[in-house]
């Protein structure tokens, strides 16, 4: 009988992938990529327009006599560029994204529909507000809802991130000092230790001076600290308090840290940056918050991380209602929404105006589509489930890592480094995340944990994509804690190996500069 | 001379009315590699527990606080360009400032090297 020998083989041979060299430089259908500048060449341009004729040059001689440097490049070239790129990128659209503080939830793809709907998507800040009404009605309705949801009676929407809220609540502060004649006098603002790091600096930024407050064993603000520190009460301006805090804990004794501020005439500033955990379940005016920024890239899903800007509307109590930014939407009695745009009439006491327009449209129709597709009861559900899905990993895992405080967590599980072998840090647990298919969790953060371990899984994650991932973590935490040595090498998989950070800090590189001709070099 | 220390990770060499500041080996091992260090001007006065210098690792920025009342005499320059000297001699090489005590009475409060010692081991 003759063989067939040309049949394919039913095995390949096998050959380790770290030992296959390419030609091309790719890695199967991960294809190699090189700079811009190093792939294009002048001679090259994505689109050939003729001479223009007869044009005067009008610029008086001063017109750019050498060349500017820019690659030349076709467009296939630019969009391949790109394309390959996003294959090396971590996306949410591509995993679990585990890294705390940052609610790095799905985005709904309703919301990107909506977004794009051209009433919404093709209108210019300077058109006539008769034209518009749509558009300002959708800012109303979401301010209507965000009021609602934290209980407070006023809400700027311009800013346009977390940090710019907080900007926007202690200007409100310290306007409202300032018509209390106590501007120049009230200048000490108190923040806790495991406040977020733009806190204090955006209370440096409005002038105000930062006393930080210590966290108790509980992860949880001192209390004999802040009473210590309100015995003198002339000088407080406020406190600002992140809640659920950065340690993923809910401050138990926020009413009376309230009370006790308001007490010594201070104002309450609460981050809300995590106020996904508590959406309809805490209403925050309820507990004597005087302004919070809400984070619509993170309660309200709207897209972030470099898929999207900011936002971040800022709620006011009674108190600081007054002081609120302009520009801001009202409806008027003939039922057309009007933009108060000056500092006068209904905005006379205003602090001003902190951006050139109105906020980010896109993001706010994101958001309200979000609230309108999750109802009440859903928007509950997204606290309830985001609690509950931390608080699995951290049953989860509490076996074999260290969590950083006792009992139940908020939205994130946060741990501690106690539980590796000595030589092996939390950075080497990251990176090794890495080689398991994971954007790492924050590390190093918040400061008042050793070693800190910071996961937040949001709700948007099923219990089967949790498993996946605690089975990854839970398989590196107990090499962390044998002291496997080969952990300081991770990640081996990623298209970039383990960087050196430290010089990368202290002798950072921050221009690209044409290698010289290999000719020259070999000399 | 003597050494003394703050619970804050502070160490202070005082020679009668002026002294040397800087951070511990300990403190420096904490931080990780440092990356930059930020110093204050000469003739710079401080409180005692003012934060004077910032000390930047690749895992975080931390204020160092003033061990002692008084006013900055002296900067150690060379660490704004070799801020790697703070991981490597902490203790000696790698001072922040020498300054001149307003009140040596504060330096009962401080803790000397065995004190400290026992302070970490704590930690």
């Amino acid at each position: 009988m003759a063989m067939n020998t040309q049949g394919r083989p039913t095995a390949a041979p096998r050959t380790s992938a770290a030992a296959i060299e390419t030609v091309s430089g790719s890695r199967g259908l991960l294809q190699r990529e090189d700079l811009l500048f190093e792939i294009g060449t002048p001679e090259t341009t994505g689109v050939d327009l003729p001479k223009p004729k007869g044009l005067k040059n009008r610029l008086g001689g001063v017109a750019r006599k050498v060349d500017t440097g820019l690659p030349g490049l076709s467009e296939p070239q630019a969009v391949r560029h790109y394309m390959r790129l996003s294959q090396r990128n971590y996306a949410i659209d591509l995993g679990f994204f585990p890294l705390g503080s940052c609610t790095m939830k799905h985005n709904p793809r309703l919301n990107e529909k909506m977004a794009r709907l051209p009433g919404f998507a093709d209108i210019h800040p300077l058109q006539p507000q008769a034209t518009v009404q749509g558009a300002l009605q959708l800012i109303d309705e979401l301010a209507t809802w965000l009021k609602t949801l934290t209980g407070m009676p006023s809400v700027a929407m311009s800013p346009k991130a977390g940090a710019h809220g907080e900007l926007c609540g202690m200007l409100a502060i310290r306007q409202a000092l300032i018509a209390r004649g106590e501007g120049e006098t009230r200048k000490r603002v108190l923040v806790p230790a495991s406040a977020h790091g733009t806190n204090p600096a955006t209370a440096v930024q409005c002038g105000f001076i930062v006393d930080e407050i210590k966290a108790n064993a509980r992860g949880r603000v001192d209390m004999a600290e802040l009473r210590e520190k309100l015995q003198h009460t002339d000088d407080v301006a406020g406190i600002m308090l992140t809640n659920p805090n950065t340690c993923g804990l809910f401050e138990t004794d926020i009413k009376e840290i309230a009370d006790l501020i308001h007490k010594a005439g201070g104002y309450f500033y609460c981050d809300g940056a995590n106020f996904n955990a508590i959406v309809g379940r805490v209403r925050p005016g309820d507990l004597g918050v005087d302004a919070m920024h809400i984070n619509l890239h993170k309660t309200f899903s709207t897209p972030h991380g470099g898929g999207g800007p900011g936002s971040g509307p800022t709620v006011f109590s009674e108190a600081l209602a007054p002081y609120a930014p302009v520009p801001f939407v009202t409806k008027d009695e003939d039922g057309l929404f009007r933009l108060v745009e000056h500092v006068d009439g209904d905005a006379k006491d205003s602090f001003g105006r902190m951006v050139a327009f109105h906020g980010q449209m896109g993001m706010f129709v994101r958001a309200l589509t979000y609230m309108l597709s999750h109802g009440a009861d859903g928007l509950k559900q997204v606290a309830e489930d985001a609690v509950l899905n931390a608080n699995y990993v951290q049953a989860r895992l509490k076996h074999v890592m260290t969590p950083a405080f006792e009992g139940y967590c908020m939205h994130e599980a946060l741990f501690s480094d106690a539980f590796t072998a000595d030589g092996i840090e939390t950075i080497d647990i990251a990176k090794a995340l890495i080689d398991e298919g994971y954007h790492p969790m924050t590390m190093y953060f918040p400061l008042v944990v050793h070693g800190a371990m910071l996961i937040e899984p949001t709700e948007t994650e099923s219990k089967a994509e949790l498993d996946r991932f605690c089975d990854s973590l839970e398989s590196i935490a107990r090499r962390a804690a044998q002291g496997d040595e080969t952990l300081k090498g991770a990640p081996y998989l990623a298209p970039a190996k383990r960087l050196d950070e430290t010089r990368a800090a202290r002798k950072p590189v921050l221009k690209w500069t044409r290698p010289a001709p290999e000719s020259v070099a070999a000399e | 001379m003597t050494t003394y220390y703050t619970k804050d990770h502070e160490w202070i060499r005082v020679d009668g009315d002026t002294g040397m500041v800087g951070i511990t080996a300990y403190a420096a091992g904490q931080l990780g590699d440092v990356v930059y260090v930020e110093l204050p001007e000469t003739g710079a006065k401080f409180a005692r527990g003012d934060d004077f210098a910032v000390v930047e690792s690749v895992k975080a920025a931390s204020d160092v606080y003033a061990p002692v009342s008084g006013a900055v005499l002296e900067v150690n320059s060379v660490l704004t360009e070799a801020p790697e000297k703070v991981s490597e001699a902490a203790e000696s090489e790698a001072w922040f400032v020498r300054v001149k005590l307003a009140d040596t009475g504060e330096l009962t409060e401080l803790m000397d090297e065995a004190a400290y010692a026992a302070f970490c081991k704590g930690l």
